[in-house]
């Protein structure tokens, strides 16, 4: 059965381009673009993995993930944090409060793919 | 070794400019060429007859030899020796140094000028770079748009089989991200162009006040003198008609008319005249003003910032402040600590962007609303300077059942000559987090591009 993949990001086209390649690779992809209700779609939809953009309007990344490892439904979900900033105090935060992964904008198509396998197989 | 004792080294610079030989000084002066070499290498002290004699041979004022032009090159170069206090440097010999070696000694004072000029220079571009919302979101977008157009462009390449519709829509996709990009690039390439070459010109709103008000140095007499409410108005919207050049934004525009009109109405309660006249009485106590004159404590704090510190220095004699033409310092902010109208100070600088001290007095006024609250702020810079802080938080709307009021907060900053030796403590604050130097703070959110030293 087909890992389930949420990725919330804002960018239409990056979410285009990272779903069309997600599904390629046999990942059941669904997405969301904003951070006022994340946490409430993810807490809805259960996924196996979650792509997490830091920067998403609303809310911060950070801050959802934060709530996220705070609740027990959210405890368990490998997430891939996503950012433009590629700072080592982002990276920190990210492991600070829960992320299992950490990327920086632009990726490659194949690093993302590689990072979501690599995770979906731990 | 004492000033005068350069003599000598004056007197040698003297008689080199004029290409003249030692010897030739001696022989029309009197006195024996080895003499003289001891005197120009002050071994020996000079004054009275000789003095008045070697100042005629080399045609010039004995005073300018005995006195000399030193002292500002002497000050700076102490000053440059204190900002270093972990190098043994040889202060007593300062003056022999700079009589020595004028050349390296005015090196070395236009090198720390350069230095200082530098760091400021460094502060207010990471201030900038760090908190300038604009310029974030403008590198947010642009990153946005490689990322998408990277991964959509490898779809093309990389897929072998890819549907004609899915090959549309990428091309489609990065036609639109490549017009994003170039939009976005252009556009922070002609901002990085226009500002952080120079990083005091004028770029936000807040800027621009400050531009405007710094233009005005603070006060507006046309607008003490008038007395209605439609002359004060009209007088308003001719200073924001004449300062187009800076006042680009609407935002500003309206900030400042805002600023301005509560400066006309604190002027009608508290003129000018009455206020030096209150503080000829009983000196700079805002308090005591604001209790006397019937007006509230943050209208005496906007009005003493307005004056010039020169007409304030006279009526300060041994009051222990240090005013320049600027006077004194002010910040207000909101309820959310937000600053709303900033007068910087030398030597107590106030954040262009992002959040300032949370150390200051003016936010623990907030949480103490209607106290009046006062330290004695110890910031570091090359040197420790003293201010000493004057804060109150008081309602901006009057009183009403069932209404909670919001506060405004302010903060007048006067410059200390030293500490009094009465004062209890002092409190070692910052500018903001990203550009203090302090070590080991309570209130620090973010570690500071200074730790390490410039």
């Amino acid at each position: 059965m087909s890992k389930h993949v949420l990725l919330i990001e804002d960018e239409p086209n990056i979410i285009e381009a990272v779903s069309f390649l997600l599904s390629r690779d046999g990942y059941n992809v669904s997405t969301h673009s904003n951070g006022h209700d994340a946490l409430e779609v993810i807490e809805a939809k259960q996924p196996d993995l979650l792509i997490l953009d830091v920067m998403l309007p609303g809310r911060s990344g950070f801050d959802i993930l934060a709530d996220l490892r705070g609740r027990e439904t959210g405890e368990g979900i490998p997430v891939l944090m996503l950012t433009a900033r590629g700072q080592t105090k982002d990276r920190e935060m990210a492991q600070r409060i829960g992320a299992t992964r950490f990327m920086t904008k632009p990726f490659s198509n194949a690093e993302i793919i590689e990072t979501l396998n690599e995770m979906s197989l731990a | 070794m004492s000033r005068d004792t350069l003599t000598g080294s004056r007197i040698r610079e003297r008689r080199l400019i004029q290409g003249m030989k030692q010897a030739d000084l001696a022989r029309r002066t009197e006195i024996s060429a080895s003499y003289l070499n001891l005197i120009e290498h002050n071994r020996r002290r000079i004054g009275g007859k000789l003095l008045l004699s070697i100042a005629a041979v080399l045609d010039v004022e004995a005073s300018a030899l005995s006195e000399g032009a030193e002292a500002a090159l002497l000050a700076s170069l102490r000053e440059v020796a204190a900002g270093y206090p972990d190098h043994a440097i040889e202060l007593d010999r300062t003056e022999d140094f700079a009589g020595r070696f004028p050349g390296w000694a005015g090196l070395i004072q236009g090198l720390a000028a350069r230095q200082s000029s530098l760091e400021q220079t460094v502060v207010s571009i990471s201030d900038r770079m760090t908190h300038d919302p604009q310029l974030a979101e403008a590198l947010h977008d642009m990153l946005g748009a490689v990322t998408a157009i990277r991964s959509t462009s490898s779809i093309l390449v990389e897929t072998d089989a890819i549907e004609t519709e899915w090959q549309d829509r990428f091309h489609r996709n990065i036609n639109e991200d490549a017009k994003r990009l170039t939009e976005s690039s252009q556009a922070l390439v002609s901002y990085l162009n226009s500002e952080v070459s120079d990083p005091q010109e004028v770029t936000t709103p807040q800027d621009e006040i400050e531009a405007f008000f710094m233009r005005h140095a603070y006060a507006f007499d046309d607008l003490e003198q008038v007395a209605d409410t439609q002359g004060a108005q009209d007088i308003i919207t001719t200073l924001i008609a004449e300062a187009v050049d800076i006042l680009v934004s609407t935002s500003a525009q309206a900030q400042v008319s805002t600023h301005l009109s509560r400066y006309w109405r604190d002027a009608q309660l508290l003129s000018s005249e009455a206020l030096m006249d209150e503080i000829s009485k009983v000196g700079l106590d805002p308090a005591r003003i604001a209790q006397t004159c019937g007006v509230d404590l943050g209208c005496v704090m906007r009005r003493l910032a307005s004056l010039n510190g020169n007409a304030l220095t006279p009526l300060l004699k041994d009051a222990g402040y240090t005013l320049s033409e600027e006077g004194l310092g002010l910040v207000v902010c909101d309820s959310s600590g937000t600053l709303t109208f900033r007068k910087p100070l030398s030597g107590f600088a106030l954040p262009r962007f992002g959040a300032a001290c949370p150390l200051w007095v003016l936010y623990q006024a907030l949480s103490r609303p209607m106290m009046a609250l006062r330290e004695v702020a110890e910031l570091k810079g090359r040197e420790i300077a003293y201010f000493e802080t004057l804060a109150i938080s008081t309602p901006l709307t009057s009183p009403q059942f069932g209404a909670v009021p919001l506060f405004e907060a302010h903060m007048l900053i006067l410059p200390l000559a030293s500490v009094n030796q009465n004062e209890t403590r002092t409190r070692p604050i910052g500018t903001s987090c990203r550009i203090c130097p302090r070590e080991n703070c309570q209130g620090r959110r973010e570690p500071s591009i200074l730790a390490g030293g410039l």
